[in-house]
């Protein structure tokens, strides 16, 4: 039967709230609050004599019937209600439901507050981490620090070894796409020979490094800031901490350390495949293996490779740096530690393309390898 | 007699070739209160991870009113499971979302309720575990006894016929624990549902338990069954009788005092 609601008031002028039917979680149920008169008097009987299979939900409107009663100064009565109800409610209404709300809105002031307030917080944070970071390095330079044997190797390998692979595939194609462009340009005035220079000098100079660095964000920065989030969550980092012994000896150092090596390696690596795949592309244009040789033998300078280098350094830096930054201070949760990658990959991949801009711009304005 | 609603039929549990447990043979009736003890490392969480169908058996069979629970179909499954509701250690609430959001992602998969019907019932359930209110809250910024108790709210959202527990108590305080055995026992009076729960709290195994099976870790198979008070006081075994005296030594005399 349908689950249904009344207000009965029988001769003696008295009413009566009256349930019938079938109340669980199968049925559309009707408003209870809607079936009260204009009216409250001051108790309120609940009839469930004619009430037949019922669940929470009947629990529940029940629940909303009392709530909605005491409010407004009336009083439900479950005298006639089955037992089992009325034990049910007894145990929802035995606690009293917290009434203040979870971060309610805002004022404009403190909306305000908090627009300036977080950048800056952020910034000193970043500033301190970055402080913590070099003071930690310094004091491996120094031989002070505790690293555990075999970290550095082992994350060396996570880098730098298993990333081989995605490397070699990215800087061949980027070698070939450079090729292609060059040929089709200096094709026109026949100096097709000049793809080995563009090749070799953008690879050298600026591609292989920034392919590195972005490959590099999203394997390496993300893997750094997953596991040191969900070490947090896991509760891994206060009990280091508690140990007296410093997460950023024994997690950030190994990792930036491992990185600050991988990186440059890779990025000569990805040089030289780079240069291979250029030639891929020249030797269709008739140009032979020998002379892209030679080609590209004139056309690099040790300064073209060391400013590759020193990019590169600079740019494993920042994306262990972003990495271990965003994981250390990730929220205890899963949706935290998720936010944390994220956040690591996005400000790692930024930050390397304003980097390697200012290295630019200031190589140029100084004269640098040109 | 009646199908009891659980029945763990000749069950050995393995990881790979590694046993944990062999030869399991329960019953546990509609209604029970029923407790698998255990000392650490005997298999007790991998047992209830059978019962819920995280693993599979390596032998034997758990039946579900008669019905053995892995030979069924995926749709006969999907049935027994919304039956269960299954409350595990830390919670297991998801993080992304609000407790009220929690408890209603059940309801609206499986019931046709209106946005306002799941309201009215998230808020009811908040309220039977103590909760009411906290509605809007996120798993993250409520204390690990609230998560506890909001997962609690969360394995009740269906009116399940079966619950699990997996250490319910682990992590609360003594009252928060106490509060957590009468509503367990409130419920099962209430909604008539049968309860499974993994724990080795004695306060909690003497106050609520009517059944129960005793894992030992060194013989890789059960070794008790029955009321835990009973076994407490009567068990031949000694394996037995020291877990449920926490250690002291209690020879039965057949003396009565």
């Amino acid at each position: 039967m349908t689950p249904r609601c009344e207000w009965h008031t029988d001769d003696a002028g008295s009413g009566r709230l009256m349930l019938s039917g079938n109340w669980t979680i199968a049925q559309t149920l009707p408003d209870v609050i809607a079936a009260l008169p204009a009216a409250l008097p001051a108790s309120i009987p609940l009839d469930c004599n004619a009430l037949e299979h019922w669940d929470s939900t009947l629990a529940s409107q029940v629940l909303r019937l009392h709530q909605h009663c005491s409010a407004a100064g009336s009083s439900l009565q479950l005298n006639d209600a089955p037992e089992g109800l009325q034990r049910l409610l007894a145990l929802a209404t035995a606690v009293k439901a917290q009434t203040t709300l979870n971060e309610g809105v805002m004022s404009f002031g403190d909306t305000l507050r908090s627009l300036i307030k977080k950048p800056g917080d952020r910034c000193r944070e970043f500033l301190q981490f970055f402080g913590d970071t070099l003071f930690a390095l310094w004091q491996w330079v120094r031989g002070r620090s505790v690293i555990r044997d075999g970290d550095i190797a082992f994350w060396f390998e996570q880098a730098g070894v298993r990333a081989i692979p995605i490397v070699t595939l990215v800087s061949l194609l980027v070698g070939l796409i450079l090729a292609f462009l060059g040929a089709v340009q200096l094709r026109q005035f026949g100096a097709q020979v000049y793809v080995a220079n563009l090749v070799s000098i953008g690879m050298a100079r600026e591609m292989g490094a920034l392919m590195i660095a972005i490959i590099m964000s999203g394997r390496t920065g993300a893997a750094y800031a997953a596991q040191l989030g969900a070490m947090q969550a896991n509760d891994e980092i206060d009990s280091l901490r508690t140990m007296g012994i410093s997460p950023m000896e024994l997690l950030v150092l190994p990792r930036m350390l491992a990185a600050l090596m991988a990186l440059p390696l890779l990025t000569i690596y990805a040089d030289v495949v780079g240069m291979i795949g250029g030639s891929l592309i020249a030797i269709t244009m008739d140009i032979s293996p020998l002379q892209y040789l030679h080609q590209t033998r004139i056309s690099i300078g040790m300064s073209a490779i060391l400013i590759g280098l020193g990019k590169s350094v600079v740019f494993a830096f920042l994306i262990a740096l972003a990495g271990c930054r965003y994981g250390l201070n990730a929220g205890r949760s899963s949706t935290a530690v998720g936010q944390a990658t994220t956040e690591a990959v996005v400000s790692a991949l930024v930050s390397v393309i304003v980097a390697d801009s200012i290295i630019n711009i200031l190589l140029d304005r100084l004269g640098i390898g040109v | 007699m009646s199908t009891p609603p659980i029945r763990i039929e000749q069950l050995t549990m393995a990881y790979g070739d590694r046993v944990i447990q062999r030869d399991i043979n329960v019953d546990i009736n509609q209604g029970d209160i029923f407790i698998i003890m255990g000392g650490s490392g005997c298999g007790k969480s991998t047992l209830l991870k059978h019962l819920i169908g995280l693993n599979t058996p390596a032998k034997g069979r758990i039946l579900y009113d008669g019905e053995d629970y892995f030979s069924a179909s995926e749709e006969r499954k999907q049935i027994t499971r919304k039956r269960w509701g299954i409350l595990f250690q830390s919670g297991g609430l998801f993080s992304a979302m609000t407790l009220a959001e929690n408890i209603a992602l059940p309801l609206s998969q499986y019931t046709d309720l209106s946005a306002s019907a799941i309201a009215d019932l998230v808020h009811y359930k908040l309220s039977l575990v103590g909760l009411g209110g906290f509605e809007e809250y996120y798993p993250a910024e409520i204390s690990g006894g609230m998560q506890k108790r909001a997962g609690l709210a969360r394995a009740m959202a269906l009116d399940p016929d079966i619950l699990f527990f997996d250490e319910p108590s682990a992590g609360l305080d003594p009252i928060s624990a106490r509060r957590l055995d009468e509503l367990i026992l409130e419920l099962r009076d209430t909604l008539g549902c049968t309860v499974v729960i993994v724990t080795h709290e004695l306060a909690s195994i003497f106050a609520i338990g009517n059944n129960s099976v005793f894992l030992d870790a060194e013989t890789r198979t059960m070794i008790a069954q029955g009321n835990p008070r009973e076994l407490r006081d009567h068990s031949p075994n000694d394996t037995v009788r020291l877990f449920l005296h926490r250690g002291e030594d209690t020879t039965p005399t057949g003396e009565i005092a």
